[in-house]
């Protein structure tokens, strides 16, 4: 799974890249609008994902705050280590820390990007690991706004793309893509993704529910460039516009190049976690 | 004397008088396209309602609030077979895209999770692609769905044969436009359905459809009932005047009264809802018993041989003050409905009030104008027989003794039916049989799970603590006490769920089905279980984000005054057995269930204030306190006896109960006024007990006895309302006028001679 973190981009390529594709717009100007979109997002989408490659493994802690229509908040806590998988989707290990009773209890993900992701969980109470089939990914992630694959960039091939237009976002321009889950059991009919120009960081996507109501936004903030490369974003704020709820989360104490491998993303790996 | 000069400025200025009642008129009506009809059954209840609060809290809390339900039900045989399942999981699929909706649960997406061997756990919908299951994949089917708790008796009925499907929604701040979108969606869905599936039924209720009905009925009301009273007011207009023209007039007073407060209504923004659609049918009916008295009186007069602007002057003179004395008791009766508790009957009050105001002004200025205006000729002169209303007169008179006894007996027998009446409101038989969401209703009530809802919410008094086994297994008694209770069809309660989540993660062994001991291994049971829930099938609607209460749902069978019973039961249970769990059940149905009561706690002091008032007012008119006190028997009688007769005959009153007295008794104190004051005029002009007895039936029996007829025919029409709250009022208030005349007829003067003497 690749994490909102992007690698910076050479000035020039991207002025050669402008200045072809404004060529073959005077060119072929009927063509280019229309014919383009489809290719243009997934472009975007493509970009993205090489420039966040190469990073190996990084872990990082997670703070959940999530509010229901009354204030009412509640938090949780936990801890993540990602493990890259050349041409594969993540591993990604989840430990819970926060609330008390579900402390020490590890949840594994194994994304794939074209089959369905394999998950565990191991539960201390048990001492047991448990492997979870279930298809569907598209519910609330520990009772937040967030689903599961909410929380980080999805893997490219889990989407049609379509380019949109481009506008500022801030002191920034952005593009504004849609995308469309390949999944028929995603809980979302479609997405719109706002991405800098420059560096092709994800600031905002809409997620539209199966009835094509705007159902929820993801705000994303704070983002700090690790190894002088890849950005990662210290804080996502999903609002349910249906139900009032929210869900802030928040990432720190990022740190890379841990060493991790393999064999600390397997079932008996996962005993192991304290 | 200042009514004389009045009356000759009407006179003298009749085409001016006539001018300016008709420019009001048009300029009132001009407000008409401001009349809102809503569909929102919380048009029922004052903001402040205790139990509708608690349900919004619940709401705000699970965030659920508004359901519709579909039953599907093939023709023959059971719903495990590849059709019906593929029709459900087809409707499953389709009601996701209802617009508002959050929350889709049904037979075939209902979240199943059982051990796979020793280590893995499978959770997925119950039904996947049904068309392709194996006989094996639907016998399998049948008998989770049929086992499990949470499934049988709410999404499959417990014989299998008529599954469901329950759609939650959020309403919009502008409800109104939601229903309809969501309704006009869900009736598109089950078009398509039944045109697929021509051997499987559809079946749709839920509140939000009966929302959408609630706005039906409304129109459907004004459209059709507000006609056939006019048709009855211009007959019986016809039938007691005799003449043309006089009708002429009747009927255009009618007319201009209606049209000026409906546009007032407008002006006003009055929202109208099915309890307050009679209005117009009050207003007309009310607005000829008070016009039919002066146009009476100048017949009568032309009669006699007087020339027009005579009759229409002495009509005036002897009819002013009592027509007066009637609006204005009237009037207070109406505006007493401003304590209810229900907004709908405010609107009810003022507007029928405003009504009964143009009715007095246009009985006094329009009426007489047009009257001297058109070329009224006395009606044929009656037979030389006397009149029915003086043989009537004569028999009252001469078996008053009789009389006395049996309308006292007749009384007291009715009257002890009063306590047989039991207070009931329930929202799934707020509409009868001519809407479909009656028969629908009826039919998942029937046949697939109950309607009647009571909602908890189980606290457990500290964040996470829903997974503290202490909490759970008292959360779990409560739910087993309550299956324990006899009008209990189904209790879906969160230890369920856990107890489930426990024997799954023990391999699926049934001596596992139980609380976990260890409060971690709840948690991460749960924990667990919500990491695999997909969107919309969530627990959210079943625990509160801070997980420290859960919601549990008992559905029951019985009358509203049951469901109230049983909710007290239940919390003596807690009071013994788990104190603060939970407070008093919520829910829609128990909104309902408390309406009738607390509307009549609210109306009781303002209905008492009122006929105190009223009576007040008429012991000063009769200038006589030992008069006063014997009118008010005719008065107070009638809407105790309908109650007794309701109590004998039906038994359940609702919403409409609470509004009866204070709407009939400022109509019935009209015909005893009008009674009263020609018998007073008799005694003054030296007449014995006797014979002004008989004089007054001679000069108002006719009259009285017509008005009462049109304005119970007209209530009648009303009570053929498909709305219970108006079919329930329309009857009841005509009964009690339907008593009322008896009562001025039959116990009036017989206590009258009683108490009068022979003085001279």
């Amino acid at each position: 799974m690749n994490h909102l973190y992007f690698r910076r981009r050479p000035f020039l390529y991207c002025t050669t890249c402008l200045a072809l594709w404004a060529l073959l717009f005077a060119w072929t100007p009927s063509l280019s609008q229309e014919a383009d979109p489809e290719a243009r997002g997934l472009k975007i989408a493509q970009d993205a994902r090489e420039r966040g490659d190469g990073f190996g493994d990084f872990s990082a802690r997670q703070t959940m705050v999530l509010r229901n229509r009354g204030g009412q908040e509640s938090r949780r806590q936990l801890r993540l280590q990602v493990l890259e998988v050349p041409g594969e989707g993540d591993k990604n290990l989840f430990v819970f820390d926060e609330p008390r009773d579900v402390k020490g209890t590890a949840l594994l993900i194994h994304s794939h990007r074209e089959k369905d992701d394999e998950q565990w969980l191991y539960l201390p109470a048990l001492r047991r690991v448990k492997r979870i089939s279930s298809s569907n990914q598209s519910g609330s992630f520990m009772g937040s706004e967030f689903a599961y694959e909410d929380m980080g960039t999805p893997e490219v091939e889990k989407f049609t793309y379509r380019y949109l237009r481009e506008e500022p976002c801030g002191d920034l321009t952005c593009t504004v893509s849609e995308r469309i889950p390949v999944n028929p059991r995603s809980g979302y009919s479609r997405q719109l993704v706002w991405q800098d120009r420059d560096e092709l960081r994800v600031w905002k996507v809409d997620y539209y529910d199966r009835k094509n109501t705007h159902l929820k936004t993801l705000s994303v903030a704070d983002y700090r460039q690790y190894l002088d490369r890849y950005w990662y974003a210290g804080k996502m704020t999903m609002v349910n516009h249906i139900t009032g709820k929210s869900t802030t989360l928040t990432w720190t104490e990022f740190q890379f190049q841990n060493n991790l491998n393999e064999n600390d993303f397997t079932r008996t790996g996962l005993r192991r976690i304290r | 004397m200042r009514l004389d000069r009045y009356i000759d400025l009407i006179l003298q200025r009749r085409w001016l008088v006539v001018g300016v009642g008709l420019v009001v008129i048009l300029i009132l009506a001009s407000g008409a396209p401001g009349i809102v009809v809503t569909n929102d059954y919380r048009v029922l209840f004052s903001e402040d309602n205790p139990q509708l609060k608690a349900f919004d809290a619940l709401g705000n809390t699970y965030a659920s609030p508004n359901t519709a339900m579909i039953a599907v039900a093939p023709r023959e045989g059971s719903v495990f077979t590849r059709e019906v399942l593929g029709a459900i999981e087809e409707l499953t699929e389709a009601a996701w895209r209802t617009p508002h909706s959050i929350r889709v649960d049904s037979l075939t997406n209902y979240t199943h999770s059982e051990a796979l061997g020793e280590d893995d756990l499978a959770v997925g919908p119950l039904v996947e692609d049904a068309a392709a299951l194996s006989d094996a994949d639907l016998a399998r089917v049948e008998s989770i769905a049929l086992e499990e708790v949470g499934v049988a008796g709410r999404l499959v009925s417990t014989d299998g044969r008529v599954g469901g499907l329950t759609i939650n929604f959020l309403l919009p701040e502008n409800s109104d436009l939601g229903v309809i979108e969501i309704t006009d969606h869900i009736n598109a869905l089950l078009t398509e359905a039944r045109k697929r599936h021509p051997d499987i039924s559809y079946y749709l209720t839920g509140d939000v459809v009966m929302n959408r009905v609630l706005a039906e009925a409304t129109a459907t009301d004004m459209q059709t009932l507000v006609p056939i009273v006019f048709l009855i007011i211009i007959a019986s207009s016809a039938l007691l005047l005799k003449s043309v023209l006089a009708t002429l007039a009747i009927v255009g007073v009618v007319v201009l009264v209606i049209v000026g407060t409906m546009g007032f209504a407008g002006w006003t923004d009055q929202v109208f809802s099915p309890a307050s659609a009679g209005v117009p049918i009050i207003v007309m009916a009310i607005a000829v018993a008070h016009a039919v008295h002066i146009v009476t009186s100048t017949l009568a007069g032309l009669r006699e041989g007087q020339s027009r602007e005579e009759a229409i002057r002495k009509s005036l003179r002897i009819n002013a003050y009592p027509v007066f004395l009637a609006a204005l008791t009237t009037t207070i009766g109406f505006l007493s409905l401003n304590a209810s508790e229900s907004p709908p009957f405010h609107v009810l009050g003022n507007m029928v009030a405003f009504g009964l105001l143009c009715i007095f002004v246009y009985s006094m200025t329009f009426l007489p104008a047009v009257l001297s205006i058109l070329p009224l000729h006395p009606p044929p002169t009656p037979s030389d027989r006397p009149g029915f209303f003086d043989r009537f007169g004569t028999f009252v008179v001469e078996r008053r003794k009789v009389l006395l006894v049996v309308v006292s007996i007749v009384t007291v027998v009715l009257v002890a039916g009063v306590p047989r009446v039991e207070l009931s409101d329930n929202w799934t038989r707020y509409f009868d049989q001519r809407y479909s969401f009656r028969n629908d209703t009826d039919f998942v009530i029937d046949n697939l799970t109950g309607l009647d809802m009571l909602e908890y919410s189980l606290d457990s008094g500290s964040e996470g603590g829903i997974t503290d086994p202490a909490y759970l297994r008292t959360a779990d008694a409560f739910a087993e006490w309550y299956r324990d209770q006899p009008e209990v069809n189904f209790v879906q309660s969160f230890p369920d769920v856990m107890k489930r989540l426990n024997k799954n993660m023990h391999g699926d062994d049934p001596a596992f089905y139980r609380i976990p001991e260890d409060p971690a291994l709840a948690a991460q049971n749960l924990l667990l279980y919500e990491l695999s829930l997909p969107l919309g099938n969530d627990l959210n609607d079943r625990i509160d984000v801070a997980k420290s209460a859960t919601r549990m749902t008992v559905v029951a069978n019985a009358s509203a005054r049951g469901l109230r019973q049983l909710d007290q039961r239940a919390q003596e249970w807690v009071r013994a057995n788990a104190q603060g769990l939970t407070g008093e059940a919520s829910g829609v149905t128990m909104v309902f269930a408390h309406l009738a009561q607390r509307n009549i706690e609210s109306m009781l002091r303002s209905t008492i204030a009122a006929m105190a008032l009223i009576s007040l007012i008429l012991v000063g008119t009769f200038k006589s306190l030992r008069f006063g006190l014997v009118s008010l028997f005719p008065n107070f009688i009638p809407a105790a006896m309908s109650f007794g007769l309701w109590g004998y005959l039906v038994g359940q009153v609702g919403l409409s109960a609470s509004v009866v007295c204070a709407v009939a008794f400022g109509i019935v104190v009209d015909d005893t006024i009008h009674f009263m004051s020609k018998y007073l005029e008799a005694r003054r002009g030296g007449a014995s007990a006797p014979e002004s007895v008989r004089a007054t039936f001679r000069t108002v029996g006719h009259a009285l006895w017509t008005t009462t007829a049109v304005l119970s025919a007209s209530f009648l029409v009303f009570a053929s309302s498909g709305f219970q709250v108006s079919s329930v009022l329309g009857l009841l208030v005509a009964i009690t006028l339907g008593f009322a005349l008896l009562a001025d007829f039959l116990l009036l003067p017989p206590l009258l001679m009683a108490i009068d003497g022979d003085k001279r």
